[in-house]
């Protein structure tokens, strides 16, 4: 049996923030997938538990009348994957909720869980790093946006204050629209496992250049994180073997890789300069650019 | 701490009292015997105790048996027809030698069923992906792949132009 003390369910986001407001120490639980495993591992203890499973407005996902994509953070990643919105607007993302754990953890695993539990090696990460994604949170008082790189502190560190709740994962027209990307996972295993590394990244081009160029990674620091040196660098700049190549070096100074049973550091990076690239060549294909050869 | 739920198991509605802290795994296996539900990872990687709830699949070992009220669930056990008649995907285990120690097949089997009863057609890479939460340890998998496309006979498409072909077939 779980070690749980106290369980809580309730149907509204007011009523969950109402309860937070009061007790703080409750632990919000959606797909279950991170929470039951650690109290499972002892990890967490006696723990009270919020339910967050019946708050329908939680749930969606839906492409507002100015152009930005709402994603409710309880929506599993079976959902984000078979999603036709998401599928035809952002296909790093479903790309990267299909690479996720096995169709059983994906049939329950939500994508507001992944991002909150603040790992580094959350597969939907990179990808809502390189769009830009922000993430509206709500307590009893209000609600704040908060850009999603803004959000990761550290390893399972996030900015989600006492008495608030993850609402909404906002992806704003001009960070999708017009570009082309490209997701990549390395694993050991083709599937059930945990990242090495993650490569997300979109590109826009223009006339054979780099319009613009963003790149988010997971695994390659302690939370997930952007490559600004290289995206500064890329724009504007020929679409060519040797850009590419430049990309590729510059992204790995953006990096704080370490040694862990999966991969040294070392080869971290030689995963970040390699798959940059490898992931830019398709993106670029994708967002109507010539092939590099 | 108890909750009052009430839930299908097989088409037939159980009403009860759970503690908060069991899993459905615990409830299915303990309270209602239903012992085709495998105890096997505890953590959600191993896929023995999966179970179908509304027809998809899910681990029993994460989840809360208290999330189940109102769920309509589907356990092996509900799996062969009423006479004891095993279902398609069943016999198509049984015929392609797709079980050895068994522990898995349960999970197997419900799963194909689920992706069966869809009626969506998927490539030999997608049935591999979709059966990827199973582990199994004796068979290698082969077997239960070809079981599995066995089950699926005229839904599974390997051919090059398929809008799903991703180089392997």
């Amino acid at each position: 049996m779980y070690d749980i003390k106290g369980y809580f369910e309730v149907e509204t986001i007011s009523e969950a923030t109402t309860l937070l407001a009061t007790n703080p120490n409750l632990k919000m639980i959606a797909g279950g997938t991170d929470v039951l495993i650690k109290l499972h591992g002892g990890q967490l203890k006696g723990a009270e538990l919020l339910s967050l499973r019946k708050i329908k407005d939680l749930e969606g996902i839906r492409k507002s009348e100015d152009g930005t994509i709402v994603i409710g953070p309880m929506a599993t990643f079976s959902m984000v994957f078979h999603n036709p919105i998401l599928k035809d607007s952002i296909p790093i993302l479903t790309e990267a909720a299909i690479s996720m754990g096995g169709p059983q953890i994906r049939n329950i695993a939500t994508i507001g869980g992944n991002v909150c539990n603040g790992a580094t090696s959350a597969d939907s990460a990179s990808s809502l790093f390189a769009l830009n994604a922000r993430l509206k949170l709500q307590d009893k008082n209000g609600e704040r946006v908060v850009p999603i790189r803004e959000f990761y502190l550290g390893p399972g560190k996030v900015a989600l204050n006492p008495g608030e709740i993850l609402t909404e994962i906002l992806i704003a027209p001009e960070d999708y629209k017009g570009f082309g990307g490209q997701y990549i996972k390395f694993a050991m295993r083709e599937a059930m496992d945990i990242a090495t590394l993650g490569v997300a990244v979109v590109c826009k081009v223009q006339n054979g250049n780099f319009d613009e160029v963003r790149i988010g990674l997971g695994v390659a620091g302690p939370t997930p994180l952007r490559c600004l040196e290289a995206e500064e660098y890329a724009k504007g700049k020929k679409i060519s073997t040797e850009t590419l190549v430049e990309i590729g070096k510059l992204a790995v100074k953006s990096t704080k890789a370490r040694t862990s049973w999966r991969a040294s550091k070392e080869y971290r990076e030689h995963l970040v300069e390699e798959l940059t690239q490898r992931a830019l060549k398709i993106a670029v294909v994708n967002a109507g650019g010539a092939e590099v050869v | 701490m108890f909750k009052q739920i009430s839930f299908a198991v097989n088409g037939k509605v159980y009403k009860f009292e759970v503690d908060v802290r069991e899993s459905l795994l615990d409830v299915l296996r303990n309270h209602l015997g239903f012992t085709g539900v495998k105890q096997g990872c505890s953590v959600g990687e191993c896929g023995a105790c999966s179970v179908l709830i509304d027809g998809v699949p899910h681990d029993t070992c994460i989840y809360l048996a208290v999330w189940a009220d109102g769920k309509d669930i589907r356990t092996i056990e509900g799996v062969a027809d009423k006479n004891g008649e095993l279902s398609n995907v069943q016999k198509a285990f049984v015929e392609e030698g797709a079980v050895q120690c068994g522990f898995c097949t349960p999970g197997l089997v419900l799963t194909t069923t689920a992706l069966k009863e869809s009626g969506k057609d998927y490539t030999r890479d997608e049935l591999k992906r979709e059966l990827s939460g199973h582990l199994c340890r004796c068979t290698g998998y082969q077997n239960i792949l070809k079981a599995a496309e066995k089950s699926l006979e005229g839904h599974v498409c390997t051919c090059v132009d398929s809008p799903h072909y991703k180089g392997e077939s």
